[in-house]
């Protein structure tokens, strides 16, 4: 309980510091609203044109004030106006979170029933044909880029079969659950793919090497049967690195899978702070890059929570 | 007996006419609108948005001719110090009031306001008074002459708002246009959904809905025609258009722009300042080659004036033909016989050819002797630095107006705005320009601007290269649209779909 209060206590510490960071990187970047917006026809505004659109984006005033007020809004649940959009920053975020995070829970889904069994029986037909080829498959899943089987998969779709998941035109999944699950099912599958083919590289190394412990040995020698020792004892055991991979893959994918998004067209949090980067538009980079901040932290201590459930010898508590 | 049947048969037909006579047309395109307000937001994907649902006063067709639109006919007085324009009287707003002369006059006080940062305020500020004798008539009065002002307010950015939104401020977020689609709903880069206007003065558009689908990726957007899924898209990439005549059932419409590429050359730097060195670069460069090697071909060499009813044979400009001996020579002339090093900059991914034609340019001059470092930039970094001028090189796509003085004024009259961005000026340019803008006359005009293009290709401050086309693509069933060499689609009115 300690452990996990210190942890918590540092939440905002981090918070804060990716704040600033944020604040300084987004501002270095030559370019501000009014030439990412206005591109080349910002040199026909009049010095007077230009004074009213500077202070209409709030960039008159300095980089100090500009942060305190950022800050100052924060605290009340106010992370600003975007000006692509001209709504508040936290509606869009809300707005477009539950895509990304039933897109990554999906992929992730995806990723766990291929990846751990085709794990689990590569390391049990260890050195045999059948292993080399669920590693040479994985092999082939890792090393190929998620945008490159979301593009064959779009081409396959629509040039072979004619046919096309709805693109362009986002359902909610409370919506239509249907529709919802025909637009995400594919990029879900894209995203899926490489991650499952880690998967089930990581869960076979780590069978591999719980299968030659003593305590397997032991089990065996037991008389239970082969089955139960892999799936009771094992594996478990074997599901630590698997977790610590999971838990960073699903950090990144609720950031937002850019290029998979961009070519589904679906409009998630990572097609939102790239399209927020090339427009300049601070409030909302800064909001979105904050919310990602936090999601990874969450995940990270849920993962590191979810190990001492699975291994008894882990307790935090106990520590220093 | 007989009635009941009638009635239940017609009721039957009823409910199945009905779904089947809202037709809807699915349009997608990669790139969407970034604002609602039309005098504020030059982007070229909202202007495609916008012209759907606000008029200006009037309009270009697919020729590029001034057709009407809010307004019903025009004159200029004899002195050319007044224009005068008489409104459509049938013009209605999608909220249901009439459009007055009213509505015009306070919609031009807000673009000429510094305040508001209308982007084409430059092209209005010969006006001096707005009078509104009538609910239909306006009469611009100007301080001199100004041929190019009426084909600078068929724009988007000249749209007619009605004076109470401006009044209630809520341009930018709420559309009340007087065009032929009203804004249903609409998720900023996903979608939009128009209805069209029933009270549309121009009369009657042949379905009921425009279904936007914005697909960021351009290959999507040739996946979606595929399947069938979108009956209409906005191509702007050159390789995935020229796949669309190879697919069964689709059809590419084309047309060249007006914008055009350049190699612009920083006359205000060493060694660009030289007459010789920026002539040796104009004969260096092949430019049916860079615009068959990064434009698959799709376009057409051009000098400076890129509008149909200027544009001349490129072929009798200065060095249109590529003479590398000649380049040496010059080179030889302005004192680098050696050659030299520069940098060209170019921005990425805008337009998706930029890079392909800095590295065709590079190898061209490399051939003479010239290296360049190629410098690819994100497009805001690059506009700050295009701006401010710091560069030796740029190659820019630059968009074209139909009228020369509207198109060029900005960069080679002594007070344009962008003149420190062209960095390079003459008296000749100058003197040409401003004639151009008084000249009331057709012919003269033509002579007139003839001699300016000569002259720019002369002192080659910039190398003009060519212009590229415009594309949509559409599926079987759709007929009716023509495309215009501005890009528009207000085509989309005209078009039928079939059952």
């Amino acid at each position: 309980m300690t452990y996990l209060l210190r942890r918590l206590a540092v939440f905002p510490l981090v918070m804060l510091g990716v704040s600033v960071f944020v604040f300084v990187a987004i501002r270095l970047v030559p370019g501000d609203a009014i030439t990412a917006m206005l591109g080349t026809e910002a040199g026909m505004l009049t010095p007077a044109q230009r004074e009213a659109l500077t202070a209409y984006f709030g960039l008159d005033q300095n980089w100090a004030v500009q942060y305190g007020r950022w800050l100052a809004g924060l605290f009340r649940g106010d992370l600003g106006i975007s000006v692509t959009y001209g709504q508040p920053v936290l509606d869009l975020i809300l707005e477009r979170f539950p895509l990304t995070l039933q897109l990554a829970l999906m992929s992730m889904v995806i990723a766990l029933l291929i990846g751990l069994p085709a794990g689990v029986f590569a390391a049990v037909h260890a050195n045999r044909a059948s292993d080399l080829i669920v590693r040479i498959l994985a092999m082939v899943g890792q090393s190929m880029p998620n945008f490159v089987v979301a593009l064959l998969a779009i081409f396959i779709l629509s040039v072979g079969f004619g046919v096309l998941p709805t693109m362009g035109s986002y359902v909610h999944f409370t919506e239509d659950p249907l529709g919802n699950l025909a637009q995400m099912i594919l990029p879900a599958f894209a995203l899926g793919t490489a991650f499952a083919a880690a998967v089930t590289r990581i869960t076979r190394a780590a069978m591999l090497d719980i299968l030659s412990e003593d305590y397997v040995r032991t089990a065996r020698s037991q008389g239970f049967s082969e089955r139960y020792v892999i799936w009771r004892h094992a594996l478990p055991n074997a599901l630590i690195p698997v977790l610590t991979l999971s838990g960073v893959e699903f950090g990144y994918l609720l950031g937002g899978a850019v290029i998979v998004e961009q070519i589904f067209a679906l409009p998630g949090l990572g097609r939102v702070v790239l399209d927020a980067i090339l427009e300049r538009d601070y409030a909302l980079v800064q909001g979105v890059i904050l919310f990602i901040a936090f999601n990874f932290m969450l995940v990270n201590l849920l993962v590191d929570l979810a190990y001492a459930a699975l291994d008894p010898r882990i307790r935090y508590g106990n520590q220093s | 007996m007989t009635t009941f049947k009638t009635t239940a048969l017609a009721l039957l037909t009823t409910a199945m006419v009905t779904p089947l006579s809202a037709q809807t047309l699915d349009l997608a395109w990669s790139q969407d609108a970034t604002g609602l307000d039309p005098h504020t937001q030059p982007g070229f994907a909202t202007i495609r948005l916008l012209e759907l649902m606000y008029e200006p006063l009037v309009r270009l067709d697919a020729n590029l001719e001034l057709q009407p639109a809010v307004a019903e006919s025009w004159a200029f007085s004899d002195d050319g110090l007044q224009l005068t324009f008489q409104l459509d009287p049938d013009a209605m707003f999608h909220d249901g009031t009439p459009v007055t002369s009213a509505d015009v006059a306070a919609s031009f006080t807000r673009i000429l306001d510094e305040e508001t940062g209308a982007i084409a305020r430059a092209n209005y500020t010969s006006i001096i008074e707005i009078q509104t004798p009538d609910d239909h008539t306006v009469t611009f009065v100007l301080d001199g002459a100004d041929a190019p002002i009426l084909n600078g307010m068929a724009s988007v950015n000249a749209a007619v708002v009605p004076a109470s939104a401006i009044e209630a401020g809520t341009i930018a977020t709420e559309v009340v246009g007087s065009g032929p689609f009203t804004l249903e709903s609409r998720t900023p880069n996903a979608s939009a959904n128009l209805v069209a206007f029933d009270g549309w003065h121009g009369g009657d558009v042949a379905y009921d809905n425009i279904a936007i689908s914005v697909l960021p990726d351009e290959t999507a957007l040739l996946a979606a025609l595929r399947a069938g899924q979108a009956d209409f898209a906005l191509i702007n990439d050159p390789l995935v258009a020229t796949l669309i005549p190879q697919s069964p059932g689709l059809s590419l419409n084309t047309a060249p722009t007006l914008s055009y590429y350049v190699l612009q050359l920083n006359a205000a730097r060493e060694p660009m300042d030289s007459l010789p060195l920026r002539q040796a670069i104009s004969c260096a460069i092949d430019r049916q080659d860079i615009l068959d090697a990064a434009l698959l071909g799709e376009g057409e060499v051009t000098g400076p004036l890129t509008s149909p009813a200027y544009r001349t044979d490129p072929s009798g400009l200065f060095c249109y033909e590529q003479d590398q001996d000649r380049a040496r020579e010059l080179l030889a002339e302005a004192g680098y016989a050696d050659g030299f090093t520069a940098t060209v900059m170019a921005a990425t991914g805008e337009p998706p050819t930029a890079s392909s034609v800095a590295q065709v340019i590079q190898s061209q001059l490399a051939e003479v002797g010239i290296e360049l470092e190629i410098e690819m930039q994100e497009l805001s970094v690059y506009i700050d630095r295009w701006l401010a001028a710091d560069f030796d090189m740029a190659v820019a796509l630059n968009g074209g107006r139909v009228d020369p003085y509207t198109m060029y004024n900005r960069y080679w009259t002594r007070d344009g705005n962008l003149q420190g961005v062209a960095n390079y000026i003459d008296d000749t340019l100058d003197s040409l320009m401003n004639e151009g803008r008084t000249e009331t006359d057709p012919a003269r005009r033509s002579e007139i601007f003839a001699e300016f293009e000569g002259h720019l290709a002369d002192m080659s401050p910039w190398v003009w290269l060519f212009t590229g086309n415009t594309y949509t693509a559409q599926v079987e069933g759709v007929s009716g649209f023509e495309a215009s060499p501005t890009g528009s689609l207000f085509g989309l009115v005209d078009v039928t779909l079939a059952e």
